[in-house]
C-alpha cells in the first residue's frame, strides 16, 4: 500500500507558469462577470425565485464544505469520510452557543451573540478535529478513511443520546437567527429594496453565505500558496522524505485536519441556518449528517479535481447544486411525477449522476474540473507559448517510493 | 449467565458472516491492492436476484442464482471498468469503487420499493431451544456455513495453484508475472471469489433473524459493518478477516446488549479504532515499512 493516501495526479494549480503570462483578461473579466451576478443574484431571480436562491444557497455549504475536505484529501492526502460529522458539532454547537436560554427548560441555550457563536463553533470543531489528531496522525490511506467513518456513527449515536444539546431526533430544535450588529438575517417589515426585490431573510442569507463562502476560498487559497500548503503537499508525496527537509508530519497532518474540520464545522453553521432547524438524522445512511453527505463531500472533492480549491467549488455546483436542482424540478415542474417511491425520484437521479461523474472523471481526467479548466485556460493562450500544462499532469508524480 | 451465552452464539453467527464479507475485502485488496468499497452493492445485487427469483425457481436455484450473480457483478465490474482505468492508482481505484456503490444502491434500492422485503429462507425458521438456549436458525446455520466456507477458503489459499498464485502476486506482482503468473487471471478469480462471498453473505444478513433489516440500504449498511472488521483484522491477511469479523460480531452483539442498541454500531467502530491506534495496521496486517 503506498505511503499515504494519494490522489490522482493533480497538482493543486498549474504551478508557477500562470504569473509569468501576460495578465489573462479573460479570466479577469470572467471573475467580474461572475462576481457580479452573484452579487445581483437575489435581484436576477426577483422575490419569487427564492427557490432558485435556496438551491444557489447549498452549493455554497457544499462549496465551503467542499473546500475544507480538497484540503484535507486533495492537499494533504489524508483521506477523510468524517466530514458530515464536523457539519453535526458544527450546527449544534451553534445552536447551543447562540440559542435562546430561555426557549426551552430542555434545550442548553448560551445566548452568545450569533456572530461569537459561529466563531465558537467553528473553533469548537476544529478542536474536535485536533482530539481526532492523535488518531488521525498514526493512520495512513485506506485506513484512515475507515477510522473516521468511526466519527459518522459516533455522531448519529451523540446526537441521538445527547438531545439538551442537539434537539433530539424527533423534533430538533430552532437554528437561532443569525444577526450582525443588531441586523438582522431574517423577514421585516418594511423591508430594504435593491432594484424593487425586497430583502427578506433568504436574500440577507444569501449574502451573508456569499461572505461565508468568500472568505472560505481566499482563505484556503492563501493556505495552498502558502508554507502551510507546501508542507501538506510534502507529506502527500512522500512522509519520509518531508521528515528529512524539516516538515513537522504528525503537526502537518494534525493541522490539516484541524483546519478541514474548521471548513466542515462553517459549512455545519450553514446548513443550520439553510434548514432552519438543527436536528439529528435517524439513521446513519440518509439524512443531513449521514455517510450519503460524507460520499457527496468526497464526490465534490473527487469531481473538482483533488486539491485544487476552484475545482472544490465547481463540484459543489455539480453535486450539491445538482440534487436540489431535481428537487426544485420535481416541487415545481412535476418532473419524476410518475416515481411515487421505486421510481427516479430527485435524490436517486442526483445519486446517478454524481455517480457517475466519480467513476468518469477517475477513467478519464484523474484531475477532475480543475484539469479541464487549466487546459481551456492553457488553450486560450498564444499557440508559440510552449505550454507546460497537459491537464493536470505537469508533475509527474515520480518522487513516491 | 445464559443471556451471554446466547449472546456469544449470536455474536458468533454474525461474526461468520461479517467474517464471509471481510474476507472478500480482503481477497480483493490482496490480489489487486484496491480497497473495494463497492462491496456492500455487491450484496445488494446478489440478494436482489434471490428476491427476484425465488417465486419462480424456488429459494435455493435463487440462492445459488444470487451468488452466481454477484460474482459477476464484481467480475464486470473490475473487467469494465477498473481494468480500463490504467493511469489511475489503488487509490483512486478505491474512489472510482465509491461512485460504483453509489449507482448500484441506488438502482437496487429503488427496484425494490418501500417495502423492504427480506428474502426469506427454505428453512424452519423456528428458533432452536437447547437446553435454556434460544438460538436463531439463521444465525446457528450462518455459523456453520460460514464455517466450513472460510475453512475451505483458507486451506485452497494454503495449498492450491490459485492460492500460492495469489499469494505471490500480493508479494511482488512484477516478480509473480515474470514467474508466468497470469496476473489477470488471479485478479478475475480474486473478484469473482469475493463478490460470491458476498452473495452467500447476503442470504444471512438479508432475512429477520439477523439484524431486522430487509434487502436495502439497512443490509447495505451491515456490510459497512465488516469494513472495520477488516480493517482491524488487518486488510491484508485473510485470517485477520475472520478474527475481525467474530471479534465485530461478537462487539455488536455484546454491546447491543449491556450498552444500548443505538450504540452497537459506534461500538464497532471504538473498538476499531482502539486496535488501529495500538496497531495502525490492523491486528494481523503486515507493517509497512519505509526506507529512507
Amino acid at each position: 500500500m503506498s505511503e499515504t493516501f494519494t490522489p490522482p495526479a493533480a497538482p493543486p494549480k498549474a504551478p508557477a507558469t500562470t504569473t509569468k503570462h501576460p495578465p489573462n483578461w479573460l479570466k479577469i473579466v470572467a471573475t467580474a462577470v461572475l462576481l457580479v451576478v452573484l452579487l445581483l443574484l437575489p435581484v436576477i431571480v426577483g422575490n419569487g425565485g427564492v427557490a432558485y436562491l435556496k438551491l444557489a444557497q447549498y452549493i455554497l455549504i457544499g462549496a465551503v464544505g467542499g473546500i475544507g475536505l480538497t484540503l484535507l484529501v486533495g492537499q494533504a492526502g489524508q483521506l477523510s469520510l468524517a466530514h458530515p460529522f464536523f457539519l453535526l458539532v458544527g450546527a449544534v454547537g451553534y445552536a447551543v452557543l447562540a440559542g435562546d436560554p430561555e426557549e426551552s427548560d430542555d434545550l442548553v441555550g448560551l445566548g452568545l451573540p450569533p456572530l461569537v457563536a459561529v466563531i465558537g463553533a467553528i473553533v469548537l470543531c476544529g478542536l474536535v478535529g485536533l482530539a481526532f489528531a492523535p488518531v488521525a496522525g498514526r493512520l495512513r490511506g485506506i485506513y484512515l478513511g475507515v477510522a473516521s467513518l468511526s466519527l459518522v456513527f459516533l455522531g448519529l449515536w451523540l446526537g441521538q443520546s445527547l438531545d439538551m444539546f442537539s434537539g433530539g431526533t424527533s423534533s430538533g430544535r430552532n437554528a437561532p437567527v443569525f444577526a450582525l450588529f443588531g441586523f438582522e438575517f431574517a423577514n421585516s417589515t418594511p423591508a430594504p429594496t435593491i432594484a424593487g426585490v425586497a430583502i427578506q431573510k433568504q436574500q440577507r442569507l444569501w449574502y451573508l453565505f456569499l461572505a461565508f463562502a468568500l472568505i472560505s476560498y481566499f482563505l484556503a487559497r492563501g493556505a495552498v500558496n502558502s508554507r502551510i500548503g507546501r508542507s501538506w503537499r510534502a507529506v502527500r508525496d512522500n512522509e519520509a522524505a518531508a521528515t528529512s527537509m524539516g516538515v513537522h508530519v504528525t503537526r502537518v497532518k494534525a493541522g490539516a485536519f484541524v483546519i478541514s474540520s474548521a471548513f466542515a464545522g462553517l459549512a455545519g453553521v450553514m446548513t443550520a441556518l439553510w434548514l432552519d432547524l438543527v436536528k439529528p438524522d435517524e439513521n446513519e445512511f440518509t439524512g443531513t449528517y449521514s455517510l450519503t453527505v460524507a460520499i457527496a463531500f468526497l464526490a465534490v472533492v473527487i469531481i473538482g479535481g483533488l486539491g485544487s480549491v476552484p475545482g472544490a467549488v465547481i463540484g459543489a455546483a455539480l453535486v450539491f447544486g445538482l440534487q436540489q436542482f431535481f428537487l426544485l424540478g420535481s416541487q415545481q415542474f412535476g418532473w419524476f411525477a410518475d416515481a411515487a417511491f421505486g421510481g427516479f425520484s430527485a435524490v436517486v437521479v442526483s445519486a446517478f449522476v454524481y455517480g457517475a461523474a466519480i467513476v468518469l472523471v477517475i477513467l478519464f481526467e484523474p484531475g477532475g474540473m480543475a484539469a479541464i479548466g487549466r487546459r481551456l485556460l492553457a488553450r486560450r493562450r498564444s499557440p508559440d507559448v510552449p505550454s507546460t500544462d497537459d491537464g493536470g499532469r505537469t508533475t509527474p508524480r515520480e518522487d513516491r517510493s | 449467565m445464559n443471556t451471554f451465552l446466547q449472546l456469544l452464539v449470536n455474536g458468533l453467527g454474525k461474526g461468520a458472516v461479517y467474517a464471509l464479507l471481510a474476507l472478500g475485502f480482503v481477497i480483493i485488496f490482496k490480489a489487486t491492492e484496491v480497497v473495494n468499497f463497492a462491496h456492500g452493492s455487491l450484496v445488494l445485487v446478489g440478494g436482489y436476484l434471490v428476491y427476484e427469483l425465488k417465486d419462480a425457481l424456488g429459494w435455493v436455484l435463487a440462492a445459488v442464482i444470487g451468488i452466481v450473480g454477484a460474482a459477476l457483478a464484481a467480475l464486470l465490474i473490475e473487467r469494465v471498468l477498473l481494468r480500463n482505468a490504467r493511469s489511475a492508482d489503488h487509490n483512486s481505484l478505491a474512489l472510482l469503487t465509491i461512485g460504483i456503490d453509489v449507482i448500484i444502491t441506488e438502482e437496487v434500492v429503488r427496484r425494490v420499493g418501500a417495502d423492504i422485503p427480506f428474502i426469506g429462507d427454505p428453512y424452519d425458521s423456528q428458533p432452536i431451544q437447547i437446553g435454556d438456549l434460544t438460538v436463531f436458525r439463521t444465525q446457528a446455520i450462518a455459523l456453520v456455513v460460514g464455517a466450513v466456507l472460510i475453512t475451505a477458503f483458507l486451506l485452497t489459499f494454503r495449498y492450491s495453484n490459485w492460492g500460492v498464485a495469489m499469494r505471490a502476486q500480493a508479494e511482488n506482482r512484477e516478480a509473480a508475472a515474470l514467474m508466468g503468473i497470469n496476473s489477470s487471471r488471479v485478479t478475475a478469480t480474486a473478484w469473482l471469489v469475493a463478490g460470491a462471498l458476498a452473495g452467500v453473505a447476503v442470504l444471512f444478513m438479508a432475512t429477520q433473524d439477523f439484524s431486522g433489516a430487509g434487502l436495502g440500504r439497512g443490509t447495505h449498511a451491515i456490510a459497512l459493518i465488516a469494513f472495520p472488521a477488516a480493517i482491524l483484522g488487518g486488510l491484508d491477511s485473510t485470517e485477520g478477516a475472520v478474527v475481525g469479523g467474530i471479534v465485530v460480531g461478537l462487539t455488536e452483539a455484546l454491546s447491543a446488549q449491556y450498552i444500548s442498541f443505538e450504540f452497537s454500531k459506534s461500538a464497532v467502530f471504538l473498538v476499531m479504532l482502539v486496535v488501529l491506534v495500538i496497531r495502525p495496521s490492523g491486528l494481523f496486517g503486515t507493517k509497512e515499512l519505509s526506507r529512507v
